[in-house]
C-alpha cells in the first residue's frame, strides 16, 4: 500500500503492508524517519473516503485509516505547536478547498467561529449539580471531577460559625465555609461553589462535628472525584422545583418519583468507588529499569465507560444553571493531542474542559 | 456511605457478640520512670514506696508487680508525700512540713509563718486548742539568743521515737525544739545558730541531728525537762573548709556491724563541686560520695518496720529519687553496689528514637539475652528488691515479650515487657563501632579513687547524646536466628548477631549507592560516620558482622530482614537497597526520587523551613482544636423545612462573620511531586505469587511517600549452595496508587486470608504453614486508605478509604491476631490502625470492614502518636512522656495489667481489722479517655474467696464527700481518690460497695471509676 506524507511543504512516499501495518508508536517513528524530524512533537492525519481530515494518534485510528485507505493512504502531519485544530473534521477537506469563498466572505466567517466536535475522549464532564431533586431547594451538590495536574481544584475552606434553627431556638454552630477560589481554576470555572458557601457534606458524609483539618483530608481524599453539598453563600440562584417553567426536562421530574430517589446516592457513590481503581500497574518482563510498555489495564477503561454511563443515567440532575458554564468553557475549549503515554494517564492529561 | 457500609454489616447478631468477645480496648500500666516526679514517700510497714509528680499524679509501688497509680483532678503539683501510720495515704500539703503522728489519727504542718498546727484525719478538721504559735516557744527561749528576731519558717518536725507525743520542731534561724505536745511544754531547747535545714533522730531518742545551710550538719543530744543546749556534741562541714552548699536531708540510721550511717543530700563545696547532684553516704570512715546525673528530690532507707528496744535500724538500701531514675543503693554488701530496680526503668536515659515489640521470644534466645545482660553490670546488687509490700496477683505472663528500643545515642535497649513490670535485659551499644567527635571514655567513672570527694557515679540517665548520627531509626529483630538489623540517622545498616562469647574482629564495611547515578542532585546534609579501622573488641551480646552505609547518608527510614535468605532491605529518603549479609555484597539498590524533588537532597539541616511550617501548623491546630472543641451540634435532622429557615436568616445575615482569625486549607490532591516523594516507607519480604500464579518464590516489596510500590522477583539460592550463587533480583512490578498517598505498611495474606508467618516459624513449627494453593492477595495500607489487590495480577478487591470516610489519616498499622475470651482457639487476624486523631480503628481481613474504635492518644500528642507500636496479640505501647510508655491493650483475652492486693489497716477501725482490698490499679490517664473494660469476671481470680471486700471510695483530700458526685466521669479524678482509698470512714465505703454492686457493668476489679 502506497503512503503519500505531507509535513510542511515536503513530500515524502513510502509503502506500508496492509496486512500488517503494525502499532501507530512504529508508524509515528517511521514517519518522523522519513521526515528527517526526530525530535519534533507532530499531530498525524490523513484524509479518509469523504475527503475528511481525520486524526491518526492511536492504534485504533492508524489501523482504521489503513484499512480504508483507498488506494493511497495520505498523511498530512503538523507541528504540534503550530497545529490548526479546527482542521479536523468533517467536511474539512472540501472547505479548504472552497477557499475562495472564505475569502469573499470573511466576515461571515469571524462572526460565527466554527465550533469545534472534538473527538469523543475527549469530552468528559467537568462538573455537575446532582440530587437536585432530593435536597433542600437551599442546598446544592455540586460535584467536581478532577483529572490530571493541569488544571488546580483551586478551593481553599475555613472555619466558621452559621445559625441553625434548632429545637432549641436560634443556635450558633461552627461550621465550615468556603473561603476563597483559585482564579482559573476548577471550583471557579464551574461557577457552582462560591465565597462563603457553608460545606455540609463531603461525598456523603456530613461535616459537622469534624474539624477543618479532617474535612481537608476528606476533601483532598476524595479529590478525584470530589461530591461537595453546600449551602450557598447566594441563596437566589436556587432552583424553584415546582415550577416548571424552569427548565428543567422532563426527565428530571420524571427521576424525582420517590422510589428512584434513595439510588442515585448509592450509584453515584458505587460508581465513584470503581473509578477510583486506576492504580497504574506496570509489569516487567525482562531487567530493572526498562521503559514499560504498558497498555492501560481493562481495568481503567471499564471505570471509564462507566463514568460515562452513570452521567447518562443523572444527566436528568443537571441544572439549567450549568448552562452558563458551558458557555463560559466554550471559549477555553481546546483539543490536544499527544502521542500516547503508558497508562490511562494519557485519558487524564488532556486540558479539555466541557461541562456537560 | 458510611450509613451504607453498617447497614450492611450491622445487621448480624452473632458477629456482634463475637466482637464484643474478640475486642475491647483498655489502657492497662504504665512504663518506665514518671516524668517530672516531684515528691518520695516509703511506708515501713506496708513496705510500699509513693512518688508524686508536678503533674499531680500519685504512684504506688510495692513488690514487683504491684504498681498503683492515682491522678489529681487538677494538675497541682504533689509537693509532699507522706505515708499516715497504719495506712496508706500519702497526705498533700502547701505547708512546709508536715508529720502525720504515729498514735492519733492526727496531722501536724508546720507553716511558713512558724506556727505548728495540727489537723485531724481523715476529716481534716483543725484542732484549735492544739496550734503551737511561735510566740509560746519564744518565752521560753532566752534573751540574748532572741534578739527580736522571729524563728522563720517551720524547716522540720520529728516525733521522737518511743514517745509520740514529744515533737522535735525545727526552726529556720537554728533553734530546734522538743515540744510535749499533751503537756505543752519545752522539753529541750537546742540554741543552734545556723540556718537549719532539716532534723533527723538517732533510734533511741537519745540524740538528734540537724543539718545546716552551709553544708554542716550538727549532733545534739537530748537530755531531761528544761534543758538548754548551747553546743552541739559534734559539729562538722564535711566538705569543707571551704564554702559548701547546704545539706538539704540528713538520716542517721545505725547499724549492728559497726558505726551508725549519716546519709545526707548535698552539701558539696560550693565552688569546684556546686553543681554536682550528691547523696553522700557515711559509716564510720567510709565516705561515698553518689554523683547523680539529675537533680536529688528525695531519699529514703528501708529497714524493718520493727526496732527491737536497744537493737539496730540495720538499713538495708537506701533509695534516692532523682529528677530521671530511681536509684537504690544495697548498703548491707560491701561497696554498697546498686540493686536493678525492677519497674520504674528510665526508658529516657537517652531520648528514644525508635521502638519495637518482639512477642513470643523462644525461651533459649531469651536467656542468651538475660545472659549477656547480666555480664554487662557486674557491678550490681544480687540483693532481692527491698520494697518489697503488696502482693502481685496477677497470673505469670504467658509468653515472654521483647520490647527494643532505640536511642539518640546510637543504643538499642532489650526490655523485658513480658508483664506489668518493665525490666531492663541488655543494652547493645553501636557507637564504638564509628569514629565519633569524642571517643567515649568514662572519666567520670574513672576518676576518682585518690579524689576528694570520692565521687561515684550512679544512675544512668544520661541525655547527651556524642553525635546526633548515631541515633537509631530502625531495628529488625530475628528471634529464630539472634540476628538483628539496626539502622542510624546517617545511614548506617548494621547486621548484628548475638554471641555468647567476647570476641575480637573487624566489621566488614559496603557502600550502597542509592542514587544510581541520578544526576542534579547534590547532598547538602550530614556526612557518614567513619566505621573505626581494623578489629575492634565486642563483648559478648549482639556483635556486628556488617555495616552497610547508604549514599548520600540520609537516614534509614524503613528496613526489614529475612534470615533464611540472609537478606536484609533498606530503604531511606532517596532510595532502597538490598544486601546479601552471607555474601556480604549487594544485590539490589533502586532511586526512588521523584525528579522534581529537591527537598530530599539537601538534607535534614536545610529542612528547617519546614519544620518552622509545621510548628506554625501544629500551633494552629492546637489553637483551632481549641474552637472546635466547642460542642458541634449535630446536624442530621434533614427536616427540610429547618434548614430553608436556615438559609433564609443566612441570607439576611450575611456572610457569617468571622470571629475567629480566619484559618484556611487549601484543597488539592496530593501531586507526583510533593516533596520527600521519595522517602521510602516500608519494605517487606515475602514468599508468594508474583510471575504467575503457578510458581511462588522470594519476593520483596517496598513502598514510598508517594504511593509507590516495587515488586522485585527474587532469586535466592539454596541453603547449601549460598556461598557459591549470588542472590538476584529482577523487577516485577511497580504500583503507583492513584491517590498518591504514602504507603505506611505492606503485607501478603496467604490463600486463607491468613498474613504470610516470619522466616523460620514453620520451619521451626512454630506456625501453620501458609496456604500455598488458593490464590494469595496483598494488604497495602497508606496514609488514606487500605487495598486488598490479588496476585500474581493486581487487582483490587477490596478496599477501605479511611479518610475520605472519616478525615483522619494512618499513622500506624499493625496486623494482630485476636483471641476471642471465650476460647484461644478462635482467633482473628486484624489490621489495628492508629489515625493522626489518636483514634485505634480495627478491621477485619482480608474483607477491610470497620469493627470498632477507641480513642487512645489525644491528638495533640504527636510523639506519643508517632511512638506507638502494635504487638502481635493486640496490644501496644505509646509514649505518654519522654520516659514513660502507656501499655493498652486491643484484645477481650490478652490483656497484662496489674493485678495486686496491698494489706491496709484502715486508719478509722480502731479494731485495727484489716481489709485487703484487689486493685485493678490502672487509673485513668491525663491524656487520654479511658474506657471501663465491659467484660466483667474474667480477671480478678481472688474475688470470690476473699473476704471482706473493701470496695471504698472517699473524696479528694480537699472534699472528703464529693467522691460520688459524678460516677461516670472517668478522666482524671480518681487518683486522690484511688490513694485515698483506704480513708474512707466506713459507712461511705458500704455506701460505695451498695453503689458497685448495683452497677453491674462495672468491672469487679476496678474499684473506682
Amino acid at each position: 500500500m502506497e503512503v503519500k506524507s505531507k509535513f510542511g511543504a515536503e513530500f515524502r512516499r513510502f509503502s506500508l503492508e496492509r496486512s500488517k501495518p503494525g502499532k501507530f508508536e512504529e508508524f509515528y517513528g517511521l514517519l518522523q524517519h522519513v521526515h528527517k524530524i526526530p525530535n519534533v512533537d507532530v499531530l498525524v492525519g490523513y484524509t479518509d473516503i469523504h475527503g475528511d481530515l481525520l486524526p491518526i494518534n492511536n492504534d485504533d485510528n492508524y489501523h482504521k485509516a489503513v484499512s480504508t485507505a483507498n488506494p493511497l493512504l495520505r498523511i498530512f502531519i503538523q507541528r504540534k505547536e503550530d497545529a490548526d485544530y479546527s482542521a479536523f473534521g468533517t467536511d474539512t477537506m472540501t472547505r479548504k478547498k472552497n477557499v475562495l469563498s472564505n475569502v469573499l466572505r470573511p466576515d461571515n466567517h469571524k462572526k460565527k467561529p466554527h465550533i469545534v466536535i472534538s473527538m469523543p475522549q475527549d469530552f468528559r464532564p467537568v462538573s455537575s449539580i446532582i440530587d437536585v431533586d432530593i435536597l433542600p431547594e437551599t442546598h446544592r451538590r455540586v460535584r467536581l471531577y478532577k483529572y490530571g495536574t493541569d488544571k488546580p481544584l483551586g478551593f481553599y475552606i475555613r472555619d466558621g460559625s452559621s445559625v441553625r434553627v434548632t429545637p432549641h431556638g436560634l443556635e450558633k454552630v461552627p461550621g465550615i465555609f468556603i473561603s476563597r477560589l483559585v482564579p482559573g481554576g476548577l471550583a471557579q470555572s464551574t461557577g457552582l461553589l462560591a465565597v462563603n458557601d457553608e460545606v455540609l457534606e463531603v461525598n456523603g458524609i456530613e461535616v459537622s462535628g469534624k474539624s477543618l483539618d479532617q474535612v481537608t483530608d476528606m476533601m483532598i481524599a476524595n479529590s478525584r472525584n470530589l461530591i461537595i453539598t453546600v449551602r450557598p453563600a447566594n441563596q437566589r440562584n436556587n432552583v424553584v422545583r415546582n415550577s416548571r417553567t424552569s427548565g428543567s426536562s422532563g426527565q428530571s421530574t420524571e427521576s424525582s418519583l420517590p422510589s428512584s430517589t434513595p439510588n442515585i446516592l448509592g450509584s453515584l457513590l458505587q460508581g465513584e468507588e470503581e473509578s477510583d481503581e486506576e492504580d497504574i500497574i506496570i509489569e516487567d518482563s525482562g531487567e530493572p529499569q526498562q521503559i514499560p510498555k504498558a497498555a492501560p489495564t481493562s481495568e481503567s477503561i471499564e471505570s471509564l465507560s462507566q463514568i460515562e454511563l452513570l452521567h447518562e443515567s443523572t444527566q436528568n440532575g443537571f441544572l439549567p444553571s450549568s448552562e452558563m458554564n458551558l458557555n463560559h468553557s466554550a471559549g477555553s475549549i481546546s483539543m490536544e493531542y499527544e502521542a500516547p503515554e503508558p497508562g490511562p494517564k494519557s485519558l487524564e492529561e488532556d486540558g479539555t474542559i466541557i461541562t456537560l | 456511605m458510611m450509613k451504607f457500609r453498617f447497614r450492611r454489616q450491622g445487621a448480624d447478631p452473632h458477629r456482634d457478640r463475637l466482637r464484643h468477645d474478640l475486642f475491647a480496648f483498655s489502657k492497662t500500666v504504665e512504663h518506665g520512670f514518671p516524668s517530672q516526679p516531684s515528691a518520695l514517700a516509703y511506708d515501713p510497714v506496708l513496705r510500699v514506696m509513693a512518688i508524686g509528680t508536678k503533674a499531680g499524679a500519685v504512684k504506688l509501688y510495692g513488690a514487683p508487680g504491684v504498681e498503683l497509680t492515682g491522678l489529681h483532678k487538677e494538675t497541682a503539683t504533689v509537693t509532699q508525700l507522706h505515708f499516715l501510720p497504719a495506712s496508706c495515704s500519702p497526705g498533700i500539703t502547701r505547708v512546709t512540713v508536715v508529720l502525720p503522728m504515729a498514735a492519733a489519727a492526727m496531722v501536724c504542718l508546720g507553716t511558713e509563718g512558724g506556727a505548728v498546727y495540727f489537723v485531724t484525719l481523715p476529716t481534716l478538721t483543725l484542732l484549735e486548742d492544739k496550734t503551737l504559735f511561735p510566740d509560746e516557744i519564744l518565752q521560753s527561749v532566752p534573751d540574748d539568743y532572741r534578739c527580736g528576731k522571729a524563728l522563720g519558717p517551720v524547716e522540720s518536725i520529728q516525733e521522737q521515737p518511743g514517745n509520740g507525743s514529744r515533737l522535735l520542731i525545727g526552726y529556720s534561724r537554728g533553734l530546734v525544739v522538743l515540744w510535749e505536745q499533751s503537756t505543752r511544754v519545752v522539753q529541750h531547747l537546742f540554741l543552734g545558730n545556723q540556718q537549719l535545714e532539716s532534723l533527723a533522730w538517732e533510734q533511741s531518742g537519745k540524740s538528734i541531728v540537724s543539718s545546716h545551710s552551709d553544708g554542716g550538719y550538727m549532733v545534739w543530744a537530748v537530755g531531761g525537762t528544761g534543758q538548754r543546749s548551747q553546743q552541739p556534741v559534734m559539729s562538722t562541714i564535711p566538705y569543707g573548709p571551704f564554702p559548701c552548699k547546704a545539706i538539704s536531708k540528713i538520716l542517721w540510721r545505725t547499724c549492728e556491724s559497726g558505726n551508725a550511717f549519716i546519709i545526707f543530700s548535698g552539701g558539696m563545696p560550693r565552688a569546684s563541686y556546686g553543681d554536682r547532684h550528691c547523696v553522700s553516704v557515711l559509716q564510720g570512715q567510709t565516705l561515698a560520695t553518689l554523683d547523680f546525673t539529675s537533680r536529688v528530690i528525695d531519699f529514703f532507707t528501708v529497714q524493718s518496720a520493727e526496732v527491737p528496744e536497744g537493737g539496730f535500724e540495720n538499713p538495708r538500701a537506701l533509695v534516692v529519687l532523682v529528677e530521671e531514675e530511681l536509684v537504690a543503693i544495697d548498703l548491707q554488701t560491701p561497696g554498697w553496689p546498686t540493686i536493678p530496680a525492677p519497674y520504674l526503668a528510665p526508658l529516657h536515659s537517652s531520648a528514644i528514637t525508635c521502638s519495637c515489640h518482639v512477642s513470643n521470644v523462644p525461651l533459649k534466645l531469651w536467656e542468651r539475652i538475660v545472659s549477656v545482660g547480666e555480664q554487662q553490670s557486674p557491678r550490681q546488687s544480687s540483693a532481692a528488691w527491698p520494697i518489697d509490700g503488696g502482693k502481685n496477683l496477677a497470673q505469670e505472663p504467658t509468653q515472654r515479650g521483647l520490647l527494643l528500643t532505640g536511642h539518640e545515642d546510637g543504643t538499642v535497649r532489650f526490655w523485658d515487657a513480658s508483664g506489668v513490670s518493665l525490666k531492663p535485659l541488655y543494652k547493645l551499644g553501636t557507637a564504638n563501632i564509628f569514629q565519633t567527635d569524642c571517643e567515649h571514655n568514662d572519666s567520670l567513672n574513672q576518676a576518682g579513687e585518690e579524689e576528694w570527694p570520692p565521687f561515684r557515679k550512679v544512675g544512668c540517665f544520661d541525655p547527651y547524646s556524642d553525635d546526633p548520627r548515631l541515633g537509631v531509626q530502625k531495628i529488625a529483630l530475628c528471634k529464630y536466628t539472634a540476628k538483628m538489623v539496626v539502622a542510624g540517622t546517617a545511614g548506617q545498616v548494621l547486621v548484628m548477631e548475638l554471641s555468647d562469647e567476647k570476641s575480637e574482629h573487624a566489621v566488614s564495611v559496603a557502600t550502597v549507592d542509592l542514587l544510581q547515578d541520578r544526576e542534579g542532585f547534590t547532598w547538602k546534609g550530614h556526612d557518614r560516620l567513619a566505621p573505626r579501622n581494623g578489629p575492634l573488641h565486642f563483648p559478648a551480646g549482639f556483635q556486628p558482622s556488617v555495616l552497610v552505609q547508604c549514599v548520600p547518608p540520609a537516614a534509614v527510614t524503613a528496613v526489614t530482614l529475612h534470615s533464611e535468605w540472609n537478606l536484609v532491605a533498606f530503604g531511606t529518603s532517596h532510595g532502597f537497597g538490598l544486601f546479601d549479609y552471607y555474601r556480604r555484597n549487594p544485590v539490589l539498590a533502586r532511586c526512588t526520587l521523584h525528579p522534581n524533588d529537591s527537598l530530599a537532597m539537601e538534607g535534614p539541616l536545610s529542612r528547617v523551613k519546614s519544620l518552622k511550617k509545621s510548628l506554625r501548623q501544629s500551633f494552629r491546630r492546637i489553637r483551632k482544636s481549641r474552637v472546635s472543641g466547642k460542642k458541634r451540634l449535630n446536624a442530621n435532622s434533614p427536616s427540610s423545612k429547618v434548614q430553608e429557615a436556615n438559609a433564609q436568616l443566612a441570607e439576611q445575615a450575611g456572610p457569617p462573620e468571622v470571629e475567629m482569625t480566619p484559618v484556611q486549607r487549601r484543597i488539592e490532591p496530593r501531586s507526583a511531586d510533593d516533596s520527600l516523594s521519595g522517602v521510602v516507607r516500608c519494605l517487606y519480604f515475602a514468599d508468594t505469587f508474583l510471575r504467575d500464579a503457578a510458581h511462588h518464590g522470594p519476593t520483596m516489596w517496598a513502598g514510598t511517600n508517594s504511593g509507590s510500590v516495587f515488586a522485585y522477583a527474587l532469586e535466592v539460592p539454596s541453603q547449601e549452595k549460598f556461598s557459591e550463587r549470588a542472590v538476584e533480583a529482577v523487577l516485577g512490578k511497580e504500583i503507583q496508587l492513584m491517590h498518591r498517598a504514602p504507603v505506611v505498611a505492606i503485607a501478603v495474606l496467604d490463600g486463607r486470608g491468613n498474613p504470610l508467618p516470619e522466616p523460620y516459624e514453620v520451619s521451626r513449627d512454630l506456625a501453620k504453614a501458609p496456604d500455598m494453593q488458593g490464590s494469595h492477595s496483598m494488604l497495602i495500607s497508606s496514609e488514606e486508605q487500605f487495598k486488598v489487590f490479588t496476585l500474581p495480577k493486581v487487582s483490587a478487591k477490596t478496599k477501605f478509604k479511611l479518610t475520605a470516610h472519616e478525615g483522619c489519616r494512618v499513622r500506624k498499622v499493625a496486623l494482630v491476631s485476636l483471641a476471642s475470651v471465650g476460647s484461644e482457639e478462635r482467633l482473628e487476624n486484624c489490621l489495628a490502625c492508629l489515625t493522626n486523631l489518636g483514634d485505634i480503628h480495627i478491621f477485619t481481613v482480608p474483607s477491610l470492614r470497620p469493627q470498632v474504635h477507641y480513642s487512645c492518644i489525644r491528638k495533640e500528642d504527636i510523639s506519643g502518636i508517632a511512638s506507638c507500636v502494635f504487638t502481635k496479640h493486640g496490644q501496644g505501647f505509646y509514649l505518654i512522656s519522654p520516659s514513660e510508655f502507656e501499655r493498652f491493650s486491643l484484645s477481650a483475652r490478652n490483656v497484662t495489667e496489674p493485678l495486686c492486693r496491698l494489706e491496709v489497716a484502715r486508719l478509722q477501725d480502731t479494731s485495727c481489722l484489716s481489709n485487703s482490698s484487689t486493685v485493678t490499679p490502672k487509673l485513668p490517664q491525663a491524656n487520654g479517655t479511658h474506657v471501663p473494660r465491659g467484660s466483667e469476671g474474667q480477671h480478678s481470680p481472688s474475688d470470690s474467696d476473699r473476704s471482706p471486700e473493701a470496695a471504698v471510695s472517699p473524696g479528694p483530700i480537699d472534699s472528703p464527700n464529693s467522691s460520688l458526685e459524678n460516677p461516670l466521669d472517668t478522666t482524671g479524678d480518681i487518683t486522690v481518690e484511688e490513694v485515698k482509698d483506704f480513708l474512707a470512714s466506713s459507712e461511705e465505703a458500704e455506701q460505695n460497695l451498695r453503689n458497685a454492686s448495683e452497677d453491674e457493668a462495672r468491672p469487679t476489679g476496678i474499684l473506682i471509676k
